[in-house]
């Protein structure tokens, strides 16, 4: 009995967070005529699936897509390199400063973005690299306060014989870093990989505040700018928000597991 | 050999070595930490003052620049109606937002715990919308919300209610907003969900052997039990409330009649539609004061209601080592 009531309302529930996108997925291949119907109908008469190449065409999403990956790709790799390097930094040496500094590390977490965002635009301005996508980029390769501390606790799991033996072995530092560490350091570099892949992907503030040309802008901006157009129909719309989250999704379910027991770490240990 | 000693070694190892090597290994650790020290200088710290100073200038992004003192803050105090307006909104949002993200998030987390068949394929579903952006989230809000062709108003009509114009209704507008935004809870839910594992199965089988009902075990286990993770979302909450612009900028634009003008917004269109550089900036520090104020009390009166298990082991060592020493 209580099994059932269990199941009713976890169906119920799922079908609360899923309706919406299962919506999103049948308007998108839907023919315009059939958009405005009272009652709605959940699924069309015919499936259009050449919607989604004809919405691709409506904008340059090509040049969008473009600019979308060369950020992501950039600034995922710069958070991983640099990430890396500061956590080992900070779960392996004992330094003058290193709690003080490890705990501005964490605090910034505080820091609202809209504190920031004016004097970094006054800054990236200066240095002329408004309307570029340096500002989406550059930024990553110095680090991210969460990542860093996701990773330092990652390390700190590590069996600290292993350094030594290197040491021993004559290893240097970055030879221990790159030879013993970084091999170890797989699931949680993939953690962080992910997250910051899904976050530069869906990133709209940052493009929205820093490029102003539509030949620099990316799939959000894109996909936001239908908003204020006229004779653009709701498929079209609802299949680009589809195509653009095709990548998340995917990114979601091959890294499920990395990624449930990542959030759930930090939920513990904060 | 203190190479050996496992205390020591990797970290202490360079005093052995010649000097010229240990000044190397000194200087060692600060360059594998300096990314993210030069990032901080350059794209935190520097920023974070560089605004506090010019909140204190009329600072157009072209023309003159004028030293105006508090004038700023005491602008927007005494003299603009927006600011209040849009400071209401954000804290009428967050009284809304904040209790019940909490109350979704716990409640289908303890759903997940249930220990069914097929949790996985729930936690998924109830994940799923938080993985998509935010421009995408809106886009989809703002068609199931159509007043007329929306499929949430059809299925309020199945149950005889007939629905609002969502959007462009200023009763509803900020509820609408309230409930995209829970739309998007999956990542509190998976935090609930590990804090939720995290308790101990004997304390609810001896509890129900003393006779307590569930709703007991509730108040008396989970709730205690939980609430050092109640405090980590209640203050990630706070956060994410004031600093909603994603969805006030796509799916209302602020609308209708300014109901959804959230105070973030504010400070966006103050910086980058009318580029009053300073005044945002005094907005965004009065912000980040009540970010910062607010995050505090909760921490504060965590005291009375945050169990720490750790709380309880580590005074009864403290108790029997006072009591080692005076014997």
């Amino acid at each position: 009995m209580r099994k059932t009531i269990v199941y009713a309302l976890l169906t119920f529930c799922s079908l609360l967070f899923i309706a919406p996108l299962f919506w999103a997925l049948t308007t998108a291949i839907k023919d315009p005529t059939e958009l405005y119907l009272f009652p709605p109908k959940w699924l069309p008469s015919v499936w259009k699936f050449g919607n989604f190449a004809e919405a691709w065409t409506v904008q340059p999403f090509n040049v969008f897509l473009k600019n979308t990956v060369i950020v992501t790709v950039m600034a995922t790799l710069g958070q991983l390199v640099s990430c890396a390097l500061v956590a080992y930094g900070f779960a392996r040496f004992e330094f003058k400063g290193r709690n003080f500094l490890f705990l501005v590390v964490l605090s910034t977490m505080m820091i609202p973005w809209e504190v920031t965002m004016i004097p970094q635009y006054m800054e990236f301005n200066y240095l002329g690299w408004i309307n570029t996508l340096k500002p989406l980029i550059v930024p990553a390769w110095f680090g991210s306060a969460y990542f860093i501390f996701l990773l330092r606790q990652f390390i700190l799991t590590l069996p600290r014989e292993l350094d030594e033996a290197a040491t021993i072995d004559g290893a240097s530092k970055m030879g221990i870093f790159l030879r013993i560490i970084v091999p170890l350091m797989g699931p949680a570099l993939i953690l962080v990989g992910v997250f910051q892949m899904m976050s530069c992907w869906n990133d709209y503030l940052g493009p929205l505040i820093f490029l102003n040309d539509q030949s620099k802008y990316t799939l959000t901006l894109g996909l936001a700018q239908f908003k204020g157009m006229f004779g653009v129909d709701m498929q079209s719309i609802m299949a680009i928000t589809c195509l653009i989250s095709i990548l998340p999704l995917a990114v979601f379910f091959f890294a499920q597991r990395y990624i449930v027991g990542g959030i759930a770490g930090t939920g513990i240990k904060g | 050999m203190a190479k050996l000693d496992p205390a020591q070694a990797g970290t202490y190892t360079a005093s052995l070595k010649p000097a010229r090597k240990r000044g190397r290994g000194r200087v060692t650790p600060y360059l594998f930490v300096f990314p993210w020290l030069f990032g901080f200088l350059a794209f935190t710290l520097g920023p974070l003052i560089f605004s506090l100073v010019i909140s204190f200038f009329d600072w157009p992004i072209v023309g003159q620049v004028k030293f105006v003192g508090f004038g700023n803050y005491i602008e927007m105090f005494t003299q603009d109606s927006l600011f209040w307006k849009s400071f209401g909104v954000t804290v009428k949002f967050a009284a809304l937002f904040v209790p019940l993200n909490i109350v979704v998030a716990l409640g289908l987390a303890m759903l997940l715990n249930q220990n069914v068949r097929g949790s996985a394929f729930f936690r998924t579903a109830f994940y799923l919308p938080s993985v998509i952006s935010g421009v995408a989230l809106a886009m989809i809000w703002a068609w199931v919300y159509s007043g007329e062709y929306g499929i949430l108003n059809y299925f309020l009509s199945l149950v005889g209610i007939d629905g609002p114009d969502w959007l462009n209704d200023t009763r509803w507008s900020l509820v609408a907003m309230v409930i995209a935004s829970l739309w998007g809870q999956g990542a509190m839910m998976l935090i609930f969900l590990a804090g939720l594992k995290g308790i101990p199965k004997d304390l609810y089988e001896s509890a129900s052997i003393d006779g307590a009902g569930r709703l007991r075990q509730f108040r008396s286990i989970t709730i205690p039990m939980l609430s050092p993770t109640i405090l980590f979302n209640l203050i990630t909450s706070i956060i994410a409330a004031f600093q909603q612009l994603t969805l006030a900028l796509v799916l209302t634009g602020g609308g209708p009649l300014k109901s959804t003008y959230f105070y973030a917004m504010y400070i966006y269109e103050n910086a980058f539609k009318y580029f009053k550089m300073g005044y945002s900036a005094a907005n965004a520090w009065f912000m980040f004061l009540i970010v910062l104020s607010l995050s505090f009390l909760v921490f504060k009166s965590s005291a009375a209601w945050v169990y720490y298990e750790g709380e309880i082991k580590s005074g009864a060592k403290a108790k029997s080592g006072a009591r080692r020493r005076s014997a």
